[in-house]
């Protein structure tokens, strides 16, 4: 668990997309590790730049589709074959082609449950408060017009004055240190 | 104004080489702004109380119409036999297909990387909402008893029923119910990073509270963004199969059922495609005064209304095959039934209403929706919208009403005249529908910022950026 006190990271803002995705990739070449981009519109470029190529929610989407689906199909044969079984005309019970349309549409439901809030919890949402919102300059424009890269102190890399200097190296706007 | 002699350097971006979507000259902070004003100003605009009245009269007209139901039971509509579904069902499966644009605009188009589709998908997505909401309302004031609703739903009831699940109607309460579920889902996820940006830019204490607790703390880290990214590309594929499945179970729910004109395989597409095509024409009857109203037309410019009006034409022809093959096969399935019924259905006492569909779904969209001069004028537009939507109303009026009244037996033929509850529901649901999406309009972003300013020139990485690293 990271601690709650002292300083969180460092926090250097990028005038354009181009220079914040420059930096990031000379920090990640540099061994950076635990660091961040923080940007208003999804960056690829500079989620490459990170090394953060894979997330698990396609595989999260894949377990709640299946097992949604599974779900709807157990239960309507239970439903259509043991619990309340109707004899219409001499027709077998198990007439799972009328089944699959629920079961189709549980898949999706289930799959697309999944995908959104699989989202957010692998993201550690919701959580309201973070460290960075602290940063004067963050509030102001890091879901509008700002582009930042956060180096962070849990990197054994970090040292307040060292670090502090390699940002400043990177050209970056301003550089300001983050407290929890 | 678009002419046949277009300069291309007027609709290619110099900056990108890719064709403009948004007005040239907007910027992060400019496209953020056009759009968080009009939620965070302390100053609703007048204009805005005035359609609130009319849509919240509209609202309580509705509320009216549905205690005088709940106390006196569906008699009070034209319902009856041989016509047991009449207004509420017809309402239903329009409203229902008002739905379907939304998510195509969202899913599918994103899917195709239609990059126009950025602006307009927000209040696409809302619509669909509201739609579905007026829709779910319908099948359950419908059944007589609304408060037995939750019968539909395989619970171990006190009696030991359970659905019969090889239904249609069946299937239908579980493919509207997770296209709900699944609109808002979407909707909201997407919504995320907006509420963002209104909790940073907010000046009101209350403000900041609301939309910092809805945006559930959003930060915009890169790593959050490519989960967010892969969660909203999986929702846009599962909500592409979810959107043609929809419209196909609501026709299982016609052509299972063996009479004459209903008992078809060509519903399901010819329903989808007729979902979208109103479903555009609701679009447009939306964003065309929006646009207007708030001064949004560098977001949602010409370009925008121009290729909803193609994607119209496209559909438009797919619904006018349907109308065809449904005319052929009367023909060619040489069965006495069916030819009666479409014989019925265009010259028979409700005759007006299959010629009035096909006047206002074909003749008057499919012939002038060709040319791009009309596509690019807004009261043209704005009129064709309502044209369609009227005529697809219409299709499903026809569709009920003319199957029903006349069906094999003689004996049983009957007619349908709506009474005034009927209409009162059916204005009431267009009053609640707007009611909803002013407060829509006045409370959240209705358009997604982030994904506009993926679109500015602004955005774009150049490769020359990069460090020397081979890639």
């Amino acid at each position: 668990m990271p601690p709650r006190e002292g300083t969180y990271g460092l926090l250097a803002e990028f005038r354009t997309p181009g220079d914040l995705v420059r930096a990031a990739r000379q920090a990640h070449e540099d061994g950076w590790r635990r660091l961040d981009c923080y940007t208003p519109y999804p960056l690829e470029e500079a989620a490459e730049a990170i090394g953060f190529h894979r997330n698990k929610v396609p595989l999260v989407t894949l377990i709640g589709g299946l097992l949604g689906g599974a779900a709807m199909f157990a239960l309507e044969t239970w439903i259509s074959v043991i619990a309340f079984p109707l004899n219409i005309a001499g027709r077998p019970t198990y007439s799972w082609p009328a089944f699959l349309v629920p079961a189709y549409e549980w898949t999706i439901l289930w799959a697309g449950l999944s995908a959104g809030f699989g989202m957010l919890a692998l993201n550690g949402l919701p959580s309201l408060y973070h460290p960075l919102f602290n940063a004067p300059n963050f509030r102001t424009g890091a879901t509008t017009d700002k582009f930042f890269l956060c180096l962070e102190a849990l990197d054994p890399k970090f040292d307040l004055v060292e670090s502090k200097a390699y940002l400043e190296g990177l050209e970056p706007i301003s550089v300001v240190e983050v407290e929890y | 104004m678009a002419t046949s002699e277009v300069n291309i350097h007027d609709r290619v971006d110099p900056a990108t080489g890719e064709y403009r979507v948004i007005a040239p000259g907007e910027s992060f902070l400019s496209v953020t702004e056009k759009v968080t004003r009009i939620v965070l100003t302390p100053h609703t605009p007048l204009g805005w109380f005035g359609f609130f009245a009319v849509a919240g009269a509209g609202t309580t007209m509705l509320m009216v119409a549905l205690t005088w139901l709940f106390l006196k039971g569906v008699g009070i509509w034209a319902i009856s036999q041989p016509v047991a579904w009449g207004f509420a069902i017809i309402n239903f499966v329009w409203w229902i297909g008002i739905g379907h644009a939304g998510t195509l605009i969202s899913a599918i188009l994103l899917l195709f990387k239609q990059g126009w589709r950025n602006s307009i998908s927000r209040f696409a997505e809302a619509m669909t909402i509201f739609a579905v909401i007026c829709a779910a309302m319908f099948p359950v004031i419908h059944v007589g008893r609304p408060w037995l609703g939750y019968w539909l739903l395989p619970l171990p009831l006190t009696m030991d029923v359970w659905p019969q699940f090889r239904s249609p109607l069946m299937w239908d309460t579980f493919a509207v119910s997770t296209y709900a579920t699944i609109s808002v889902v979407f909707w909201y996820i997407g919504m995320v990073p907006d509420l963002g940006t209104l909790r940073d830019r907010a000046q009101s204490k209350i403000a900041q509270y609301f939309y910092g607790i809805l945006s559930v703390g959003w930060r915009g880290s890169v790593r959050h963004w490519m989960r967010y990214e892969t969660a909203s590309l999986l929702l846009a594929g599962l909500a592409t199969p979810l959107v043609l499945s929809v419209h196909t179970v609501i026709s299982f729910d016609f052509a299972v059922a063996v009479l004459p004109g209903w008992h078809t395989t060509i519903f399901p597409p010819y329903f989808v495609a007729g979902a979208i095509y109103s479903g555009f024409a609701m679009v447009l009857t939306l964003a065309i005064p929006l646009r207007k109203f708030y001064h949004l037309e560098a977001l949602v410019t010409e370009r925008h209304i121009d290729n909803m009006g193609k994607i119209m034409l496209v559909t438009g022809f797919i619904v006018g095959y349907g109308y065809g093959m449904e005319a052929f096969m009367a023909w060619y399935s040489a069965d006495h039934w069916e030819a009666f019924t479409f014989w019925n259905r265009a010259f028979g006492p409700m005759g007006w209403s299959y010629w009035l569909l096909v006047t206002l779904n074909l003749f008057i969209p499919l012939t002038t929706l060709w040319v791009r001069k009309w596509r690019t004028n807004m009261i043209f537009m704005f009129a064709m919208s309502i044209i369609v939507n009227t005529g697809m109303w219409f299709e499903r009026f026809v569709i009920i009403v003319t199957s029903l009244t006349r069906d094999y037996l003689p004996s049983s033929w009957g007619t349908y005249r709506a009474t005034k509850w009927d209409y009162m529901t059916l204005f009431g649901s267009l009053g609640l529908f707007t009611f909803l999406f002013l407060l829509f309009v006045r409370f959240l972003p209705m358009m997604p910022m982030n994904e506009i300013r993926l679109l500015l020139p602004a955005a774009k990485v150049r490769a020359k950026t990069g460090p020397e690293v081979s890639k």
